[in-house]
């Protein structure tokens, strides 16, 4: 029980300074870039859109609400739901933030291909989404 | 080089304080909301981070290498994915307090095809769902969650081909 004690202990101290790194680097995120602004980038063709929207949702950070709530936003803007659907996956797939981390954690290959992968991922699933409502009929 | 270890866990951390110290210089007070940000986070964390390494704690225990090699390892077949799926599905608080677990359950013979799973599985919130209906409807929820599924098995199996490589063999884990 000791030892267990004491290899939690020090996996603890070796994680603690990367979650206040991320804690603290997304507080001056929040502050200092505006999603807001970047959303207002929008309004291309679909593809580059559902780049866009993957790229603001790879950077963002935060509560998955907050996307939900940016989403609709957009799409009452008149933004198509591929970009939004874009949007929502890779805000809680892709971590940009949070990758210096995942490196240290779990190397950088693992982390570098694994969020490249869901990045990618993000937009096929978009437009699966959105492809497989208009084959149904539904939304 | 033996402090390099060291130095590498507090080096994003101490990037992230030179950041604080040339926004300070920029924008004062907009450095300082950020700073309470932060504070307000980590207290608002706290509870997860220490249920996160009571977890930690309860698995250095009781959880030997041994079953991590047997039920999360690369013979663990598609209830270890399922077993991930699950567990990257009801885990709860941010991303990162997780690391350190699965790092740990990595050394221990965790297949990095399941540390994908779980962490890509993560992106379906069950208590969220409901407001994710509210914002966009049924018929979309249910199918982003059905491909976000498929997709988590995808992104495990494509990661650990392309970060690994080949299929890993048993005896890497130091298994037998």
């Amino acid at each position: 029980m000791v030892a267990s004690a004491k290899k939690t202990g020090w996996m603890f101290a070796r994680t603690l300074p990367n979650i206040l790194a991320v804690i603290f680097l997304s507080g001056l995120f929040i502050e200092f870039v505006s999603i807001e602004r970047l959303a207002n980038l929008l309004g291309g063709n679909l593809l580059t859109d559902g780049l866009l929207g993957a790229t603001i949702g790879s950077v963002s950070i935060g509560n998955p609400l907050i996307s939900y709530a940016l989403g609709g936003e957009l799409l009452d803007q008149g933004l198509s739901l591929v970009t939004v659907t874009a949007l929502l996956v890779s805000w809680v797939t892709v971590g940009i933030l949070q990758l210096p981390a995942e490196i240290q954690a779990l190397g950088p290959r693992f982390a570098l291909i694994r969020n490249g992968l869901s990045f990618l991922f993000a937009l096929v699933i978009a437009f699966l989404t959105i492809i497989t409502m208009q084959y149904l009929g539904v939304g | 080089m033996k402090n390099l270890p060291v130095f590498s866990t507090f080096l994003f951390l101490l990037i992230v304080a030179c950041l604080y110290g040339v926004a300070f210089q920029l924008a004062p007070e907009k450095t300082l909301a950020a700073l309470d940000f932060g504070l307000k986070i980590l207290v608002k964390l706290s509870p997860v981070l220490l249920l996160v390494f009571l977890l930690m704690f309860l698995s250095t225990l009781y959880v030997k290498p041994r079953w991590i090699q047997n039920h999360l390892g690369q013979k663990s077949g598609f209830k270890g994915m399922l077993m991930a799926m699950i567990g990257g599905i009801i885990s709860m608080g941010p991303i990162y307090v997780w690391y350190s677990m699965l790092s740990d359950f990595k050394k221990n013979g965790m297949r990095p095809a399941l540390i994908a799973i779980f962490l890509y599985s993560r992106s379906i919130k069950l208590p969220l769902l409901p407001l994710m209906v509210f914002y966009f409807g049924t018929a979309y929820t249910v199918l982003l969650s059905f491909y976000m599924l498929i997709f988590s098995l995808l992104s495990g199996l494509f990661t650990e081909r392309l970060a690994v490589g080949k299929r890993i063999k048993e005896e890497d884990y130091g298994n037998g």
